[in-house]
């Protein structure tokens, strides 16, 4: 028989080759500051246990490296990603000495490479499977429990980022809740306001192209710009309207985080509804006025349903871009998990800024998957439902 | 009855339709002709007020089209148009019910009528009801879009060349079953084309449209043997007269007394099929059959020829 290779498979094994045997597998540090010393896998591991986590890599990647079932292929990244997950907050507890509170062993590039080429592996093999939509959010639940049990179990406790999160675990809550409500909130306020502008921008030719360039301008201002700007505003607001003040309006803050990220997510939507409202067939909608619909049950019986999975595309661009840009709030004190990034920042203490970063990036990559899903559900519903 | 009146709509500086008059008997057909931008189709959508005239009225039956709102006046009135305008969300039940639902019809009149429409239109309402407008083949989806047309049981049909999409074959099937289903509900129906072929074929009388003006309003026969301009003559093409002259006969009217060889050809059939036939078979004459099976005669080379001459 003829030994095939997979062609992606090619590229995982050779940045698995390069992630397990030269980049380090972790990092440890006399405390929180001092630069770090790089430890290998076999360094960071008891050695009989270090030595089963590289042949159960080497495994994996011989299994990615040729054309094998999915199945296997499968299996294979998933037994490599927790025995990763397992092994990591044992090289934690190994490498830190016995009573030090104030050694810190982080993951180090190499970890993070290994899980980054898991990850691919996975994602390949689930593209593959053509999984449907409620599978792949059942697929986010299964991972997610799973992080979350290794997390309750305490197994990682032994690493930096979660004694910076046992310092902080209060303000981590409190932070992490203000940034899903900022993103949230401000995407809320944009779908509520963007919807009937996109919609009053197809019908009237006129508004749309000013009020898309208005929107394409705001988008091209830098965040921090913005911000800036709209504390001379809202101060005013804040001094001069009744009541504004007890709102919780002021020039630095949670407002104007928030009517930031509400014009930064006006433009995907406007836009979204615009286009999508434009792609319905033109023949449809004069097939719907023809027969005597009102103008009012033309839009909710054919350009709506119609558009939705465009508009929702919109909705999915804003959500993402809401949890990342969100973390800019923190610099006007306006809260969320950017509050950790720029403490860890001034602090040159990086597992300050992770314990920012990372939860950031697992809102938005969860955010992406589950609407990538309704998305899918609402384009193919005519589809499935007479499969 | 439709009667046109005076009908004209300016666009700006552009005058689209340029003070028609004409008078639509009750459960005929008729078929707009003209080239593209002759104003056919904006004529069309003036009588259910998808386009408001400038000038001019429409009446139903004496009563005048703008005395009801617009979307209640396009509910009474069938509209089908090429590319059929299907809703692709919703299901073909879904699609022919449209205007059933607008008119707040009871759950089980509505099924009846739909299952009744799609049998007549040779769609199995079990197998085709729940499936989507992208399943269905284009002549399919043609038929479902005429039948969704005729859903609410209008008097009056709007058709905007609704069978321009479709292939020749499946085209002429369609234009049969139209015809049928027309003699069947007494519709009158109001078709828009720029095929002279289609017109002659279809139309009880054929208005043809030039630059915005009605330049003739008659019968197929009158339009073919005395075509009122050179833009009439030019449409009905010079070389094509007789054929589409002896199209709109049948072969029963044209039997003479005798016998005659080989296949007998249905009375049914038109005077240019049977024509097409002798040419092609070499013979002088053909036998002629009754719907029964019964010989009525034949018809014969010379008998055509005389027939396809332009009437006196």
């Amino acid at each position: 028989m003829q030994i095939r290779f997979d062609k992606l498979g090619v590229v995982i094994a050779a940045i698995v080759a390069y992630a397990a045997f030269v980049a380090p597998f972790a990092t440890f540090r006399a405390n929180r500051i001092v630069p770090g010393q790089a430890r290998s896998i076999l360094e960071a591991l008891p050695t009989a246990t270090g030595t089963l986590l590289l042949a159960i890599i080497v495994a994996a990647a011989l299994i990615a490296l040729f054309k094998t079932p999915l199945v296997l292929r499968l299996a294979a990244s998933v037994v490599v990603l927790a025995a990763l997950a397992l092994l990591i907050g044992v090289a934690g507890t190994f490498l830190t000495p016995a009573g030090d509170t104030f050694a810190r062993v982080s993951p180090a590039s190499g970890f993070w490479i290994l899980i980054f080429a898991f990850t691919l592996l996975v994602a390949d093999v689930l593209t593959r499977l053509n999984l449907s939509p409620l599978a792949r959010i059942g697929v986010l639940v299964v991972a997610a429990l799973a992080i979350g049990l290794l997390l309750i179990s305490g197994r990682w406790d032994s690493l930096s980022i979660l004694k910076e999160y046992a310092n902080r675990a209060d303000s981590f809550w409190a932070e992490g809740s203000k940034h899903v409500t900022l993103a949230l909130g401000s995407l809320a306020a944009a779908v509520i306001i963007g919807l009937p502008l996109g919609i009053l921008c197809h019908r009237v030719e006129r508004l749309r192209a000013g009020v898309l360039n208005v929107l394409n301008i705001i988008q091209t201002i830098p965040s921090i710009a913005l911000f800036g700007l709209l504390i001379a505003p809202l101060g005013w607001v804040a001094t001069h309207v009744p009541g504004a003040a007890a709102l919780g309006i002021r020039g630095i803050g949670t407002a104007p985080a928030f009517v930031a990220l509400f014009l930064y997510s006006l433009l995907p939507v406007v836009a979204n509804t615009v286009v999508g409202l434009a792609g319905v067939p033109r023949a449809a909608n004069d097939a719907a006025r023809g027969m005597g619909m009102t103008d009012r049950q033309r839009l909710f019986g054919v350009e709506f349903p119609l558009a939705f999975p465009v508009i929702l595309t919109g909705i999915r661009i804003v959500l993402v871009q809401n949890i990342g840009l969100a973390t800019i709030a923190a610099l006007i004190g306006g809260g969320g998990f950017g509050v950790f990034v720029f403490q860890g920042v001034g602090q040159t203490a990086m597992d300050l800024v992770l314990l920012g970063a990372v939860p950031t990036v697992a809102l938005a990559f969860a955010a992406a998957i589950i609407l990538d899903a309704v998305i899918e559900m609402t384009a193919t519903k005519r589809r499935v439902e007479t499969a | 009855m439709i009667e046109i009146e005076g009908i004209t709509k300016r666009y700006d500086a552009t005058t689209v339709v340029d003070d028609v008059s004409m008078v639509i008997e009750p459960r005929t057909v008729c078929v707009i002709v003209g080239t593209s931008g002759s104003g056919k189709t904006t004529l069309l959508r003036m009588i259910n007020r998808l386009v408001e005239p400038t000038a001019g009225v429409i009446k139903f039956d004496g009563a005048d089209n703008s005395s009801l709102p617009g979307y209640e006046l396009r509910r009474s009135i069938g509209y089908a148009i090429q590319g059929h305008g299907l809703f692709p969300h919703r299901t073909v039940a879904q699609n022919i019910a449209t205007v059933p639902v607008l008119l707040g019809w009871d759950k089980a009149r509505i099924k009846a009528r739909v299952d009744e429409l799609m049998t007549l239109y040779q769609l199995d309402p079990e197998a085709f009801g729940p499936r989507y407008p992208h399943e269905l083949s284009g002549g399919q989806q043609q038929r479902v879009g005429v039948a969704r047309a005729l859903a609410a049981e209008p008097n009056v049909l709007l058709m905007d060349e609704p069978f321009g999409a479709l292939d020749p074959i499946i085209r002429n099937k369609a234009q049969e079953d139209l015809l049928a289903i027309q003699k069947r509900f007494g519709t009158t129906i109001i078709l828009v084309t720029h095929d002279m072929e289609e017109a002659v074929h279809m139309g009880d009388k054929i208005a043809v449209m030039d630059a915005g003006k009605l330049v003739q309003y008659a019968k197929p026969a009158e339009i073919l043997a005395n075509p009122a301009s050179d833009f009439v003559e030019t449409l009905v093409g010079a070389s094509e007269r007789p054929f589409r002259l002896l199209s709109l006969g049948r072969v029963r009217d044209a039997v003479e007394n005798g016998s005659a060889e080989g296949e007998a050809i249905p009375g049914d059939a038109s005077q240019r099929d049977a024509l097409a036939e002798l040419l092609w078979s070499g013979r002088p004459a053909l036998p002629v059959k009754g719907a029964d099976g019964k010989p009525l005669g034949r018809v014969t080379v010379d008998g055509l020829v005389k027939r396809a001459a332009r009437p006196a």
